[in-house]
């Protein structure tokens, strides 16, 4: 028999039972739209993690001092005064995978300006520093290498200090601060940030030059962190791993002693979160296949039932000369239509629902096109599995019992 | 000499019942030739569906020769036999068996459906022309459910004609009908031998068999008469002398 034919009467055989086709497909609905919409939010929320953990610089390194396990105490990393300049100059120098390098030294305090007072941090750097964090500048300018090297008592503040500590003040620059009682000139203002994955306010910070820092306010020679920013986002393990050969070097570390710092990429944490989000979003996708599954077997049954009523219609058909084969397809194709109007109705679904938890739950989404192409195979599969052994069962009988079959 | 549409030898058919084997039909032999009008009359249990089944390819003998228009049944396949139903038998069931919720057209349609080589427009055209024959042009689009029993088996028999079959086989198509139908469908049946088409019909009812030109009698699956009709009646004669009803 024709395909279009039986298209045809299986079509009507489906219209002729319209609340039980429906209910059937009821189970491959739901499951494709909850396999839509699930891998939606999934999708969704790793790219938002991703792009947040991008927008604080996802080139960027950042190099701390590690444990210490010299004299049999373990301290930790913190706690440490392993990272000097040296080590910045040796990496600035040597390493071909960074294309930006500052150390980093901060401490916390009091920052004054008349009878306004924020207490916040002071992160001593260098002008490169805006480059590893991509972080562009409001009004004023950066300082200088040659500030740096003269440790010049100037700063760029961001601005929620500029809010705490110039509520009345346009444009801060050029305006004196004192931060635990050491006068710094206000010279460049940064742009907004706001807060990082971990709701850190990025705009909570003083710049100033790190010898600056390092002499005037901390007393120290050492670093707290060296930041870095790998040429590209690819080439990020590369440069993890050529700065702690620079560093194991400039630690005089022997082969079986174990790293003193630690290198860290954003790649990595991106990495890790992605895992957790995709390790979530594998386990709804797996919820929604068993729900698929189970309107399989909704098919399965239907088919069964289907096939007992009409075993008079396929003695008849087989009496005027259907062949096993035109039974089989009529009944498969049956089963084929019901899942697939079931996937298109469920896909139609699932993307409304997502964009319904875009729009009212302000969830970040991402509708993943192979979601839909996959859904469809899978009923398309679904169909012709569970609908294959009940219109085996149809093809298999014979016409004279089939006809007497009451 | 007209050629030999069935012919069948020494045919057979067990039943296996358990450890039981009925013997419904226990040697028969026969041929039936084109334009022959024949009945199979019998008592209950006596074989004659199980024979029409056999002769319709619905069945297959235990043992035996059965040629249809020439071709030897058995050791046929599945598909092979189908392919017989669908070119050469048109089926008539005494409930009818058509589909419901399905137009008389659609019902008559079906067995060209079966068939590849027919295209729609062809399938449409032959299936009216069925329909007209059988009486039914005005009631194309009614479905079973709308039609009366008589009706309903005129479309069943339009069916049967749809595909030119070699043969037409029913088996008791007026055992659902009363008196006045019955012999309307016996006039349908007489006015298509009478063109050509070669019947055998199963019926209890001895006027019914008068109506065509050889019987032949069953009894516990054996035949035990099989004469032709000298005195054959005109179904139609014969529904004009039945007294009006008011
Ligand atoms: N599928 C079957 N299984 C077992 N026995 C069968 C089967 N079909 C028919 N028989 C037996 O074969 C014998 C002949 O049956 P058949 O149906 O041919 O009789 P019939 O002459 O058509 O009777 P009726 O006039 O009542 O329709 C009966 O004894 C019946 O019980
Ligand atoms: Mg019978």
């Amino acid at each position: 028999m024709r395909i279009l034919n039986l298209l045809k009467i299986a079509f009507k055989a489906i219209v002729l039972n319209k609340m039980r086709s429906l209910l059937t497909m009821l189970g491959i609905i739901i499951g494709v739209a909850s396999v839509i919409a699930m891998l939606a939010i999934g999708e969704g929320s790793k790219e938002s993690i991703r792009d947040e953990i991008s927008s604080m610089g996802s080139n960027m390194i950042t190099i701390r001092p590690g444990d210490d396990m010299r004299g049999g105490v373990r301290q930790a990393g913190s706690a440490m005064e392993t990272l000097t300049l040296e080590d910045f100059q040796a990496i600035k120098e040597h390493a071909t995978f960074i294309s930006y390098v500052s150390p980093v030294v901060n401490g916390s305090g009091q920052i004054i300006n008349g009878s306004n007072n924020w207490p916040s941090s002071i992160y001593g750097v260098n002008p490169e520093y805006l480059n590893i964090k991509i972080v562009g500048l409001q009004s004023g300018s950066m300082f200088t290498d040659a500030e740096v090297k003269t440790a010049a008592k100037v700063a760029v503040i961001g601005q929620t200090v500029v809010e705490n500590v110039f509520p009345d003040i346009d444009n801060p620059v050029g305006q004196m601060i004192r931060f635990n009682n050491i006068p710094f000139k206000v010279i460049g203002v940064l742009e907004e940030k706001g807060e990082n994955t971990f709701g850190q306010d990025q705009d909570d910070v003083v710049l100033a030059p790190y010898t600056t820092v390092q002499k005037r306010i901390l007393a120290i020679d050492h670093l707290n962190q060296i930041m870095a920013s790998a040429v590209s986002e690819e080439d990020a393990p590369k440069a993890v791993t050529e700065v702690s050969e620079i560093l194991r070097a400039q630690h005089n570390l022997l082969a079986d002693q174990q790293d003193d710092f630690n290198v860290r990429s954003m790649e990595e944490l991106i990495s890790t979160f992605s895992s957790t989000s995709e390790m979530l979003t594998i386990l709804l996708v797996a919820v929604a296949g068993i729900s698929l599954f189970i309107g399989g077997i909704g098919i399965m049954n239907i088919m069964y039932v289907s096939v007992k009523e009409r075993t008079k219609e396929i003695g008849l058909r087989m009496a005027v000369g259907g062949k096993g084969s035109d039974i089989l397809m009529q009944f498969l194709i049956e089963a084929i239509l019901i899942s697939i109007t079931g996937g298109i109705i469920g896909v139609a679904l699932g993307i409304g629902s997502t964009i319904f938890i875009e729009k009212f739950l302000q969830w970040p989404t991402s509708i993943a096109v192979y979601s839909i192409i996959v859904s469809f195979a899978v009923c398309a599969i679904t169909g012709i599995f569970f609908g294959w052994y009940p219109a085996r069962k149809a093809a298999a009988l014979d016409p004279i019992t089939a006809l007497r079959y009451e | 000499m007209s050629k030999d549409i069935i012919k069948i030898q020494d045919l057979k058919r067990d039943f296996k019942m358990g450890s039981e084997v009925v013997h419904a039909l226990k040697g028969v032999s026969c041929t039936i030739q084109e334009g022959e009008f024949v009945t199979i009359m019998g008592s209950s249990g006596s074989g004659k569906s199980t024979l029409l089944n056999i002769l319709g390819c619905l069945d297959q003998p235990t043992s035996g020769i059965y040629e249809i228009d020439g071709v030897r049944v058995k050791g046929l396949s599945r598909n092979e036999l189908a392919k017989i139903r669908n070119e050469k038998i048109g089926f008539i069931f005494q409930s009818y068996n058509l589909l419901a919720r399905t137009t008389a057209l659609e019902n008559v349609e079906l067995p060209l459906l079966y068939n590849s080589k027919i295209s729609t427009q062809e399938r449409r055209k032959r299936s009216k022309e069925a329909l007209e024959k059988v009486g039914l042009a005005d009631r194309l689009d009614h479905t079973p459910a709308q039609l009366s029993g008589g009706q309903q088996q005129r479309v069943a028999i339009a069916r049967s004609l749809v595909n030119n079959p070699v043969m037409i086989l029913a088996d008791e198509a007026t055992g659902n009908l009363d008196t006045k139908t019955s012999y309307e469908i016996m006039s349908l049946f007489q006015e298509l031998n009478r063109q050509g088409i070669t019947i055998t019909f199963v019926t209890h009812e001895p006027d019914i068999a008068t109506f065509s030109s050889r019987t032949i009698i069953l009894k516990d699956g054996n035949i035990i008469k099989d004469d032709k009709n000298k005195n054959v009646q005109w179904a139609a004669a014969e529904l004009s002398k039945l007294p009006i009803e008011d």
